[in-house]
């Protein structure tokens, strides 16, 4: 039972920095109607922007990663601006080979500036503890994860849900054009997408740095493409959903390891078969809403 | 009018053809004898690079379906033909930590007839999954899903391991492969192609891109063409797969990955989807680029100083060339333009007007 609720906990922890990624990916998908390729690599410059300030120049980590979120939110703004708004008439494979362009640039200019070797990532002394209770063995940095998602999910709901531009978001993800005929500030909108995604990839880039504490440019693929399956599973385009699918991934990926040890090698499968039988039965995801084709 | 066309000049057409098919024929003569084996090397994966970009075309050019998980049918190709036409005894060597299945053990096909089969076993997987998949699923949403098979593909493949070695792959493949077998392989797909574009099969599966239920409701049978054009792309896709895997002289899990995928979809989308001169072309080009570019990462002189190279800026080079790309020409560099035989002695301002003609039309029916 205790290791079960180990697990458990586990699960959620890894699900919610899917969960977070997803988030950014559900977004622009939403609003836009594309796959941001260069999404995973947005959560990777966080991680590597916050690596910079805490490790190398020795900022207090606070304060490193408020500074690590913010310009990471800034690049991700910048991509949008130099990347896809030029496209935003153009076919959609154009913009998803400009997502994929864009992807490999953040990426190599990674691997220009740090090299591809594996980085060391200091953890703050304050999450490198163990919580003993009873006989479950919980590091502090689990809960740490879980509730500072908890938190930014709060608030990002209280900005799609409570205020002018939350509102025009969501407008904007039902109907793209007629929201633009409305005055919505089209451009400007996704300009606060890609800032609140970018910056929720950086917090997830973080959080993933102090788990593991180890970062480096390649890491980007294997979250990236998880947390877009939870994006999908969730039904792309609901932010609620994008948490559900990255805590259900992130869940179903443990308790498979857990409860079949022998078929571990199998882990990262879980998360595709899972994608496509969900697609099979609901192909718009868990919370999805249902569109219609007009004829 | 096109049949009377076809009548005027058929003899001139006929000798143009055969010209050309000589002069392929010289070309692929010459690049195996006289030149070197670095660049020969690099015509062999563009060969290679178009076999592959036409598997993914007949699917996403020419079909609508958009697929990103090609790359997933190249590594089962490249296994099955590999594991078939590798001789025992070295079958005994490289399978040293598990021992190979006993059935698998004594097997041994020529290299056609393994790169053939593999072809044919990357279509059945994809008659397999194709059934469900593209029945209900569409545009994104089956991207992500065959991104999904392909990844499962890999993960099976690093797990069966008695079967495929596991993740320390199969090393050491006889070197058999040259020019001839690179250009043939792809001068039969990209005829394969064209024929494609004639017959009635790819009107459909064009129909099916442009309106999906405007097709169906003239009666076209939706699912079964497109498991059709899925089984055909994933044809092409294991066979170049192979190939590459020939090329390559290994094959693991690791090397076939998205990376494949997009580089097979660039060519599609700035060669101009639908297009086959467009993907030959762009095929050529843009392998040939990422060869060339190679010199941004070795250590340079300018001015007197000295510039140590930087890993990754190959790549960072590559890409933004690919944006400025994508930036200017949002159809592709070729559009819709083909080549055809008769061009080459047809005015081009009849050209023009027959195109733009063709562009008014496609515009409509979207």
């Amino acid at each position: 039972m205790s290791l079960f609720l180990q697990n458990f906990i586990n699960g959620i922890s890894l699900g919610s920095m899917y969960a977070l990624i997803a988030i950014g990916y559900t977004m622009v998908y939403g609003i836009l109607r594309l796959i941001n390729f260069a999404h995973s690599n947005i959560f990777t410059v966080g991680a590597f922007i916050a690596f910079v300030f805490s490790a190398t120049l020795g900022i207090h980590w606070a304060f490193a990663y408020l500074l690590a979120i913010i310009i990471t939110a800034l690049v991700g703004r910048l991509t949008e601006m130099i990347a896809y708004r030029p496209l935003r008439d153009a076919p959609r494979i154009s913009v998803l080979i400009s997502a994929i362009a864009v992807s490999y640039i953040l990426e190599n200019l990674l691997v220009m500036i740090f090299g591809g070797r594996p980085k060391s990532f200091p953890r703050p002394a304050m999450f490198d503890f163990v919580l003993d209770i009873g006989s479950i063995r919980l590091p502090v940095i689990n809960i740490v994860i879980i509730l500072s998602t908890v938190f930014f999910l709060a608030v990002l709901l209280l900005i799609l849900y409570r205020t002018k531009s939350g509102r025009a978001m969501r407008a904007m993800s039902m109907d793209f054009d007629t929201a633009r005929l409305m005055g919505v500030n089209v451009d400007q909108i996704v300009a606060i997408t890609f800032v609140i995604g970018s910056s929720l990839a950086a917090v997830a880039g973080i959080l993933v740095a102090n788990k593991f504490p180890q970062i480096n440019p390649y890491m980007a693929a294997t979250y990236g493409n998880k947390a877009f399956v939870a994006a999908v599973v969730g039904g792309i385009g609901s932010v609620q959903g994008a948490a559900i699918g990255g805590v259900c991934l992130g869940l179903l990926e443990i308790l498979f390891v857990a409860l079949f040890p022998s078929l571990s090698g199998y882990r990262d499968a879980i998360a595709f078969l899972a994608l496509i039988v969900v697609l099979l039965y609901k192909p718009t995801g868990l919370m999805g809403a249902g569109g219609k084709v007009k004829v | 009018m096109k049949a009377a066309s076809k009548q005027e000049k058929p003899k001139l057409d006929q000798v143009i053809r055969i010209v050309l098919v000589a002069l392929l024929i010289i070309f692929t003569f010459v690049c195996e004898n006289y030149i070197g084996e670095y660049p020969k090397r690099v015509i062999m994966l563009c060969a290679i690079y178009v076999i592959m970009a036409i598997g993914l075309n007949i699917i996403f050019g020419f079909t609508g379906m958009f697929s990103l998980g090609h790359y997933g049918f190249m590594m089962i190709g490249a296994y099955v033909a590999v594991i078939l036409s590798l001789p025992p005894e070295q079958k005994q060597a490289i399978y040293y930590v598990t021992g190979i299945e006993p059935w698998l053990a004594n097997i041994e096909v020529n290299y056609f007839l393994g790169i053939i089969i593999g072809g044919l076993v990357s279509a059945l997987v994809a008659v397999l999954i194709g059934f469900p998949i593209l029945k209900s699923l569409n545009d994104d949403y089956l991207g992500i899903a065959t991104l999904g098979f392909a990844e499962i593909v890999r993960v099976v493949i690093n797990n069966l391991i008695t079967i495929t070695n596991g993740p320390l792959g199969i090393k050491g493949l006889p070197a058999f492969i040259n020019i001839y077998w690179c250009f043939g392989f792809a001068a039969l797909t990209v005829l394969f192609a064209v024929r494609l574009n004639r017959v009635s099969t790819g009107r459909v599966f064009k129909s099916i891109r442009d309106n999906e239920i405007a097709a169906e409701a003239c009666g076209i049978h939706l699912v079964g063409y497109k498991v059709l054009s899925f089984a055909l792309g994933s044809f092409f896709a294991g066979i170049g797969g192979a190939l590459l895997g020939y090329w390559t002289a290994t094959i693991d899990p690791k090397m076939f990955s998205q990376v494949q995928n997009f580089m097979v979809l660039m060519i599609i989308v700035t060669g101009g989807r639908g297009n086959i001169t467009g993907t030959v072309i762009m095929s050529f080009v843009i392998t040939f680029g990422m060869e060339w570019l190679r010199f941004v990462e070795e250590p340079i002189k300018i001015f007197g100083m000295h510039f140590q190279g930087i890993p990754g800026t190959r790549m960072l080079v590559f890409s933004l060339l690919l944006l400025f790309i994508i930036l200017k020409f949002q159809k592709g560099v070729f559009g819709i333009k083909e080549f055809t035989v008769s061009s080459l002695y047809t005015r081009p301002k009849f050209l023009d007007r027959f195109i733009k003609a063709k562009e008014g039309k496609s515009d409509e029916t979207k």
